[in-house]
């Protein structure tokens, strides 16, 4: 019975191991390791913007300095969104 | 089901070596069907290995005794929960935990991004099956938890008695689910330095594992502090014990990983320092499964010597120095895209906060490993205690306090001085207060340390206040939300910030919580006779009455006592300690249930301002001469009934058993009935709840902060950020 049972679980490890082997079509397209790359630079400089926003709101940041502050992470990420289709489009043509 | 047991171990480390082999081969020849079936590799092993567990979860439960960790571990008598969880009490189950965990995390952090880090994540399955490879040989061939007799005992040796404990149950779980998690950044920063793709992608990717790595290490270390400090007996919740140690530095570098790498998402800095300490976290993770297992360092909590020492000296090596050679491989790509603005910026802040971490971190290494460095060195191993850590931590401890009051106050970039004096005006004055109020109480400006903690930790309480208060205002200036409203959709929307701060407010409370209850404790060490007293603080301790129970599991001696203060009774308290019976059958017939392993019950009572702590230390010298006279008496009858018919020989052994049980009884019964002096560990310590009320908080902030963000909310924020800067762009 141990035996049978053993059996059992190798087929189904085998079985799930081995099935992207098996598989005929082609594997989803990877977006890209810079398109990636940028993707998680624009996810943080939004991120920064948000807690620059926050500190100002909570008076951490005076009008001037959230001012300038606001300003360079804009420009950062507008650098960052170009940067981003730049690549995107690179990469479809 | 010990036979299907041990297949699976083999299977399981057959799917590791062929995951490996499958996810490097993907990778260097660029073939995706294999980095996915490497990926399935760790799928079908965290299925394998459920498998596994659920086998020896089943001996336990059914006290199937053909297994020998279940009989090394667990008795009939053994209560069902215990049973439960005895099987990680054994090196054997406790490494067969570690694989399983291992793989429930790796599969878990394998689905999550099997669409994204394509470069790294075949680097990172290669390194987690090459844990789940070593730890499953180990379990395979080393300490095999399927290990079977094939005479069975008819009883088995029971579990621990000190392991008898909710907290130690949960304990190893906790801790082993924070040792395991930590292997994922681990893996996936070796795999970012092997492909160059340093960015904030795979920070991005694995942060949530190591604040969950984090909170659970976390939780392990509070969970054997309470231990330590209700079943111990000994009236600590801390002792530098080196095992303790090696859970807390990776928690330490982990906590400075988990603010070092807001500093590169932001800023994209400090990548050698990240890679460094998350490699250097995982490394301390191994170190810390390797210092309870190989017994090279004396501690209460380790599974004693074992074989186990070379192989993980082997691994450490090869973590060491592989970790080591790639950051200088890699120091090229690991160069910072800028530079600190500012030194008043919460970069800076966090900057000196990490330095001070890995100067702790250090401390401890350098102390727990000394009886080893000297004996290299000089060939005698050198013990040293709490003492000698404390004059380097306490000082590191206050200034961590500090920054983590200061942290919240400062802005990323830049700020002002105008700022900064509107930003610390209420917390420097809580923190002044505090002092002005401590230092009119007596006694406690006579340490400076325990006074400098308390102003601090206020300062600390008064930021984190001020900053949620500003937050709420904030909030309901755009929303007009009322309040309470305001605070939870406050941290709903900001998790990482305000649980980042709840937690620093905890760990203000914690430490509060230590300084006082080290610096302030009364204890006392007394012998007393049922009807004397003893005064500790003020509290008027009586021994009202002895008590004693003999059952088959244990014989407790105890004693009832009255606490009183200015004549009005506070609380009576029972402590005992219980006596367990040894298996070996040399220490007497009746001597054995007095000679086996022993445990405290802690007569405690917690309040908010002040713990009374009692235990009791009965002395048993003056019934060893009974016990010694019923081990004779009952060797001989034993011997005489042995030579009998067998029939007659097991009923008259049987009758035997039954007098040898109210031997013991009555042995017992003589605590009661002519009860003699018993030592008495008395302690009054102050603010020990905030200790667990502070972990608490600790643990809540943890996680708010590891919470998800619900895919919508994000999305909407991330399209209204977007939208913004369209517009700007057009």
């Amino acid at each position: 019975m141990d035996f049978v049972i053993v059996l059992a679980i190798l087929a189904a490890v085998v079985y799930v191991v081995s099935a992207p082997l098996r598989r005929t079509g082609e594997a989803a397209p990877s977006p890209g390791a810079e398109i990636a790359d940028l993707e998680a630079a624009r996810e943080a400089k939004y991120r920064e913007i948000r807690d620059a926003e926050l500190d100002h709101r909570t008076g951490k940041l005076s009008d001037d300095d959230f001012e300038a502050i606001d300003r360079s992470l804009r420009a950062e990420a507008i650098e960052i969104l170009q940067a981003l289709d730049g690549a995107k489009a690179e990469r479809a043509g | 089901m010990a036979l299907v047991g041990r297949a699976l171990l083999i299977l399981g480390l057959g799917v590791s070596v062929y995951g490996i082999g499958a996810s490097l081969y993907g990778a260097l020849q660029g073939g995706q069907r294999w980095v996915d079936s490497g990926r399935r590799a760790v799928y079908a092993l965290a299925g394998v290995m459920t498998l596994a567990f659920v086998i020896l979860e089943a001996a336990f439960l059914r006290s199937d005794f053909s297994f020998n960790v279940v009989a090394g571990h667990s008795s009939t008598t053994t209560p069902t929960f215990y049973k439960a969880t005895a099987a990680w009490s054994s090196q054997e189950g406790s490494l067969l935990l570690w694989v399983w965990l291992l793989s429930l995390w790796s599969s878990l952090i394998l689905f999550l991004t099997r669409r994204k880090v394509r470069e790294i994540a075949p680097y990172a399955t290669a390194v987690l099956l090459g844990f789940a490879t070593f730890f499953g040989s180990l379990t395979a061939f080393f300490a095999n938890p399927f290990a079977t007799t094939a005479n069975p005992p008819s009883e088995g040796a029971g579990l621990n008695p000190l392991l008898r404990h909710a907290s130690m149950m949960f304990h190893p779980p906790m801790l082993y689910s924070g040792y395991t998690l930590l292997a994922i950044p681990f893996a996936f920063a070796i795999g970012a330095l092997i492909t160059r793709r340093l960015n904030s992608e795979w920070i991005q990717v694995t942060r949530r594992f190591a604040l969950a790595a984090w909170l659970f290490l976390g939780i392990g270390i509070l969970l054997g502090a309470r231990w330590s400090y209700t079943e111990l007996g000994w009236g600590g919740y801390w002792a530098w014990d080196p095992v303790e140690n090696a859970a807390l530095m990776p928690w330490l570098c982990c906590t400075a990983f988990i603010h070092s790498i807001m500093i590169q998402e932001k800023r994209g800095m400090l990548k050698v320092w990240n890679a460094s300490l998350i490699l250097a976290s995982g490394t301390l993770a191994v170190l810390g499964t390797f210092l309870v297992r190989s017994g090279i360092l004396d501690s209460i909590h380790a599974f004693g010597a074992s074989t186990l020492g070379v192989p993980f000296v082997i691994l450490l090596g090869v973590m060491v120095t592989g970790s080591v050679a790639l950051i200088i491989w890699r120091r090229a790509d690991l160069r910072s895209d800028s530079q600190l603005d500012s030194l008043l910026s919460r970069e800076a802040v966090f900057l000196f906060q990490n330095l001070v971490l890995v100067g702790m971190t250090f401390v401890i290494f350098w102390v727990t490993f000394f009886p080893l460095i000297s004996e290299a060195l000089t060939g005698t191993k050198v013990s040293v205690g709490p003492p000698a850590f404390r004059p380097f931590i306490v000082p590191l401890a206050l200034v961590l306090v500090l920054l983590s009051g200061v942290g919240p106050l400062i802005a990323w970039r830049r700020v002002t001085a105008a700022n900064l004096r509107r930003s610390f005006a209420f917390p420097v004055a809580a923190g002044l207060v505090a002092l002005v109020v401590l230092l009119l109480v007596g006694g406690v400006s006579k340490r400076p340390f325990a006074l400098a903690m308390f102003c601090l930790g206020t300062f600390v309480i008064a930021s984190v206040g001020q900053e949620l208060w500003r937050g709420v205002r904030a909030r309901r200036a755009m929303t007009r939300d009322p309040v309470p409203r305001a605070f939870l959709q406050l941290i709903r929307r900001n998790r990482r910030r305000y649980g980042g701060y709840i937690v620093h407010a905890g760990l203000a409370v914690l430490l509060i919580g230590v300084a006082a209850s080290s610096s302030f404790q009364h204890s006392h060490d007394v012998v007393l006779r049922p009807g004397q007293q003893a005064v500790v603080d003020g509290y008027r301790i009586t021994y009202v009455r002895p008590i004693a129970r003999a059952t088959a599991e244990k014989i407790s001696f105890g004693a009832v006592l009255d606490v009183a203060k200015g004549g009005r009774h506070v609380q009576t308290l029972t402590t005992t300690r219980g006596f367990y019976p040894a298996q070996d059958p040399t220490l007497g017939v009746v001597g054995r249930f007095f000679n086996g392993e022993e445990e405290s019950q802690v007569g405690l009572r917690a309040g908010l301002t002040k713990d009374i702590w009692t235990v009791i230390s009965p002395d048993l010298t003056p019934i060893q001469p009974l016990i010694n006279q019923g081990d004779q008496v009952f060797l001989k009858a034993m011997s005489a009934a042995a030579a009998l018919p067998p029939a007659q020989a097991r009923a008259q052994i049987t009758n035997l058993f039954a007098a040898r049980d109210a031997a013991i009884g009555a042995l017992a019964d003589r605590w009661v009935r002519h009860p003699w002096a018993a030592e008495f560990l008395l302690i009054v310590s102050p603010l020990v709840t905030w200790i667990w009320l502070g972990a608490i908080v600790i643990a809540i902030g943890g996680l708010i902060a590891l919470w998800p963000v619900p895919v919508l909310a994000r999305r909407r924020a991330t399209s209204a950020y977007a939208a913004r800067l369209a517009r700007e762009l057009a």
